[in-house]
């Protein structure tokens, strides 16, 4: 209480001078330091959105599956039978740059927390990371931070018994000083039960239920989250969370319980700058006030004063609106599963949120002008000087061809971001719940919706290269890769969530990247029909002044009506015909082949035709609805070479399912299938196999249905490239054989990674 | 048939457990409460996968203390057939129902994978609906999977034909690399010396569904269990 709530204090609390004669304003005066704490946490961007809430809301929400959009816990989405899906995606990245197992794993908890407060059973996860360069003696840091954020993830989520499915893992040296981890979750919930986060019913109790608290996490989302790395790195250990799995699967069971027994009126998580942003925000939605008590909450330390009580960030902690005639079963759920209940406070008339220690008010403030009239802030945007409107020329001078690019597969092959991802989701337990129909390594997560015959898809995409190269294509290519992914599996896209990765939006050309990156995605999103629902942004990603790649990350959810129709990326059957589809073009800008071939990234990327990329997605659903496309792959990182690579490596396994050793056999088959395929092209040899493009795929048919998939491809583009064959990847193009590897030998080469990291 | 499925604060397969046991005609799941020191009027008793008290001390060390764990000592004290998948596994050792320990993975990590499991001994409550030398293809997801124990209990397991489950590669032979956490003698499932009380690390109630990724391998352990209690019926 001895703090004084001046403007060097607030300073220090991160909000700025003109922020600290906006409180003095509101507030009539002087504020007092747990106000000040207040209003520093409230008012970050982290919790306030103030750079970009004037830009997200270009994004279309609704739509006529659309159950919930944007400014609940997460966003749900009608599946159908009465079933609908709640999903959000969040980024963890400052608490796992710093730490990276406990910053992992508390992101994975806060995401869950979403899921289960829409009162829906959290049933999947799937992780977007980003780390710097991998390999070699100078990377150390990064192996590091990997395993701990892989070993972080798994930890959490195995730990909770929601299966982690899919999700994406690049290496770049932008993100070197600031990883990215982006958790999503996704629950499933009965359409007419979706509980918001309301507080409501003056009178009503105020009920604190999970971990006590601590001095865990203070400062999280103002200090970490709403500032740029520097050397001071490793000072801001204390404000990752750590994580308790248990507590937490625990409070998924009670607070279920108590959701679908209606014994309480709402409920929130608390995230993100503790009971202070849960309380207000639920108080604001309301149009109510609250009173806590802040000496009632349990601690874990005796001697916490209330401003740290009140912005702690301890995990694992839900707060509830309890009508006093409920109190006793609330009581008995939580008390039977060994949790925490505890009555702090009342709901009010006055619309304040007031803050009592032993009686005494120490704080006092607006509910409405701390969670939704935080200022708001628009950058004035430039294009940074390095964006160029032109592709790369491409001559045989300044792109020398290959001599050899079998070589060139295999180098493609073992390089990190295309190599198997294998050694990171072996650490994810990906099957329990019992719905997993296809584990992770194919083109999206497919899950059964148990008792019915529908099912739902899901997947993360973005290319932070491409988005850098030119952000508007960048993240409208993303959001058309994710639509592909989930059409490639057969599933209808309906829906998006995004984690929106950026530097720092004081900063005219990061500004010009946002804007230009929400853009792009909106216009997909509008062509493709599939609404943000929920989302996350997550800026002042850079460290000393540099920074990542813009990363808008898309997490997008399919639907099935019969998800026994779902095929996966796998050759099934020798003799069967492999088809390209989509047009005879590619770009070398941007892509895996001109960085790890060429060591380069230069050039500006194509645009996605979404009228074509409709089109053909529609076509692609329509022929795996009518069993004639037996497998399809996304063609994406690494071209169409990489892609029938993909597809012949994944047919040694059986279920989707890969064998423990890659020296043995294949399980199931005995052995690979390989491809005989003959390339008719107006590209370079080299270009034609490795380069990349939107709005392609390589699917197989059987010979019998070939004239079938002509007829459904009338109107796209589309080639016969050859057949499928056994245990051998040929590629011709005219007379000239281009390339011939065993599919065992791919593999090797797919899986060396972990064995170069030794 | 009525299984009893203890549910540990912790337990996360306890739901999957349930549902692989309702995929058989029949058979009937219910929960036990850890917090009770009966099991009720059950035929079987399954210790489902998880962690247990978060485990975060010994996995299952917290977890046998609970009231129930009495109860189900004595269900396999009269030769009531126990079941313990995983976490479940591990608390049985921890119990002293089954004999042995377990350590970390060799590879200090979790591992999720599929593994193959020969049949060493088809002559038991859980193995019955196979034949020695048969391979099951199931799912292991654990980080303390690593099964140890002394000369003379491996050698009595062994004599005893007490090891159900061998880590194998797909064509059925002991590699090093077909075992995933380094357990003694590629060991992947033990049973008790009067073969009622049986522990395993991969997880047969993740595949009792052929069209799930897991598939259905799982099955033949629950229809073994079943087999026998139809049996024991049918001879009372």
């Amino acid at each position: 209480m001895s703090k004084r709530a001046t403007l060097e204090a607030a300073v220090e609390l991160g909000l700025t001078a003109q922020e600290y004669d906006a409180i003095r304003e509101i507030q009539g005066g002087d504020p007092t330091y747990v106000e000040l704490a207040i209003y520093s946490l409230m008012w970050s961007e982290h919790c306030s959105y103030k750079h970009s809430r004037p830009v997200l809301s270009r994004f279309p929400t609704s739509g006529p599956r659309i159950l919930q959009g944007p400014g609940e816990n997460a966003g749900v989405i009608d599946v159908g039978d009465g079933w609908a899906v709640a999903m959000k995606v969040e980024s963890h990245n400052h608490p796992s740059a710093v730490e990276p197992f406990q910053g992992a794993a508390t992101g994975v908890g806060g995401i869950v927390r979403d899921i289960f407060t829409m009162g829906a059973r959290p049933i999947v996860s799937l992780d977007s990371l980003r780390f710097g360069e991998i390999e070699g003696q100078q990377n150390a840091r990064q192996r590091f931070l990997f395993d701990g954020v892989v070993g972080g993830i798994g930890h959490y989520g195995n730990c909770l018994g929601i299966p982690t499915v899919g999700g994406e893992i690049y290496f770049e040296d932008s993100y070197a000083g600031n990883c990215l981890v982006n958790a999503m979750s996704a629950g499933l919930l009965r359409a007419d039960q979706i509980v918001r986060a309301v507080a409501s019913g003056p009178g009503n109790h105020v009920v604190l239920i999970g971990s006590k608290t601590g001095r865990d996490g203070i400062g999280g989302a103002s200090v970490l989250a709403s500032q740029e790395f520097d050397e001071r790195l490793e000072e801001k250990r204390p404000s990752v969370q750590v994580g308790d799995p248990f507590t937490e699967k625990k409070l998924i069971e009670a607070c279920l319980e108590l959701l679908h027994g209606k014994l309480v009126v709402s409920m929130q998580d608390l995230g993100a700058a503790g009971l202070t942003s849960s309380s207000s925000e639920m108080a604001s939605k309301g149009m109510v006030g609250l009173d806590l008590h802040a000496d009632r909450v349990p601690l874990r330390e005796a001697d916490m004063e209330p401003w740290e009580i009140m912005i702690s960030e301890s995990q694992e902690r839900m707060l509830c609106i309890v009508e006093p005639a409920r109190l006793a079963e609330v009581t008995e759920v939580c008390t039977r599963w060994d949790l925490d209940v505890t009555v702090i406070g009342e709901v009010t008339e006055s619309k304040g949120l007031r803050i009592f220690w032993h009686d005494e008010l120490v704080a006092d403030i607006p509910a409405r002008r701390l969670a939704d009239e935080a200022p708001v802030i628009r950058t004035p945007s430039n294009k940074p000087a390095y964006i160029v409107d032109e592709p790369v020329a491409v001559t045989d001078e300044t792109y020398p061809p290959p001599d050899d690019p079998g070589a060139v597969l295999l180098h493609l092959l073992a390089a990190p971001n295309i190599a198997s991802k294998r050694w990171a989701y072996e650490q994810y337990d990906y099957i329990v719940e019992a719905n997993t129909l296809q584990i992770p390594g194919s083109d999206a997560a497919v899950l059964r919706i148990k008792g019915t015959k529908r099912g739902i898809a899901f997947t993360t995409d973005c290319n932070g290269r491409h988005c850098y190269l030119d952000p508007y294509r960048g993240a409208k290519a993303a959001v058309a890769e994710a639509a592909r992914n989930l059409s490639c599996v057969g599933a209808l896209p309906v829906a998006v969530t995004d984690c929106l990765n950026f530097g720092n939006p004081e900063k005219g050309g990061i500004y010009w990247q946002f804007e230009q990156a929400v853009e792009g995605m909106a216009e997909a999103c509008e062509a493709l029909a599939t609404p943000v629902v929920s989302g996350n942004v997550s800026f002042y990603n850079e460290s000393f002044g540099k920074a990542i790649y813009p990363t808008p990350v898309v997490g997008m959810l399919g639907v099935y009506d019969d998800v026994s129709l779902h095929v996966d990326h796998s050759f099934k059957d020798e003799g069967d015909l492999i088809v390209l589809i989509g047009p005879d073009a590619a770009w070398l800008d941007g892509s895996e082949y001109q960085k790890v071939h060429y060591g380069r990234v230069a050039g500006r990327v194509p645009d996605v035709d979404l009228d074509l990329e409709r089109r053909l997605q529609a076509a692609l659903r329509d022929g795996i609805g009518r069993h004639v496309i037996k497998s399809a792959h996304d063609c994406a990182e690494g071209g169409l070479a990489v892609a029938l690579a993909e597809s012949a490596m994944a047919s040694g396994e059986t279920g989707g399912a890969r064998s423990a050793d890659p020296e043995a056999p294949p399980a199931g088959r005995g052995r690979y299938l390989g491809a005989d395929v003959a390339v008719a092209s107006r590209l370079r040899p080299d270009l034609a196999l490795f380069a990349e493009a939107p709005s392609r795929a390589v699917v197989t048919v059987h010979p019998d249905h070939l004239a079938t998939l002509d007829h459904l491809l009338s109107d796209l583009p589309h080639t016969t490239l050859g057949r499928v064959t056994g245990g051998v990847l040929r590629v011709t193009m005219g007379e000239s054989e281009l390339l011939s590897v065993a599919v065992s030998d791919l593999e090797r080469a797919y899986e060396s990674l972990p064995s170069r990291l030794d | 048939m009525r299984f009893g499925i203890v549910v540990f604060p912790g337990s996360n397969t306890d739901a999957d457990c349930w549902q692989a046991v309702a995929t058989f005609p029949g058979a009937e799941p219910q929960f036990l409460w850890h917090k009770h020191d009966t099991v009720g009027d059950v035929d079987a008793i399954i210790l489902p996968g998880g962690f247990s008290y978060g485990d975060y001390l010994r996995c299952g060390a917290i977890a046998r203390f609970s009231p129930i764990m009495g109860a189900v000592a004595d269900f396999a004290a009269d030769g009531g057939l126990v079941l313990g998948i995983c976490n479940g596994f591990q608390t049985l050792l921890e119990a002293g129902l089954l004999p042995g320990a377990m350590l970390r993975n060799i590879g200090l990590k979790f591992v999720c994978r599929y593994v193959n499991l020969r049949v060493e001994n088809a002559d038991t409550p859980f193995t019955r609906s196979c034949h020695e030398g048969d391979l099951l293809r199931i799912v292991v997801k654990h980080n303390e999977g690593n099964y140890t124990a002394d000369p003379e209990t491996l050698a009595a397991l062994q004599a005893n034909g007490q090891v159900l489950l061998r880590y194998v590669d797909a064509a059925g032979r002991r590699t090093p690399t077909a075992n995933p956490n380094g357990a003694l003698d590629d060991i992947a499932g033990v049973c008790n010396a009067t073969h009622n009380v049986f522990g395993l690390m991969p997880h047969p109630e993740n595949s009792v569904e052929a069209a799930l990724a897991g598939g259905a391998d799982g099955r033949r352990i629950f229809q073994s269990m079943i087999n026998t209690l139809l049996l024991s019926r049918a001879q009372a």
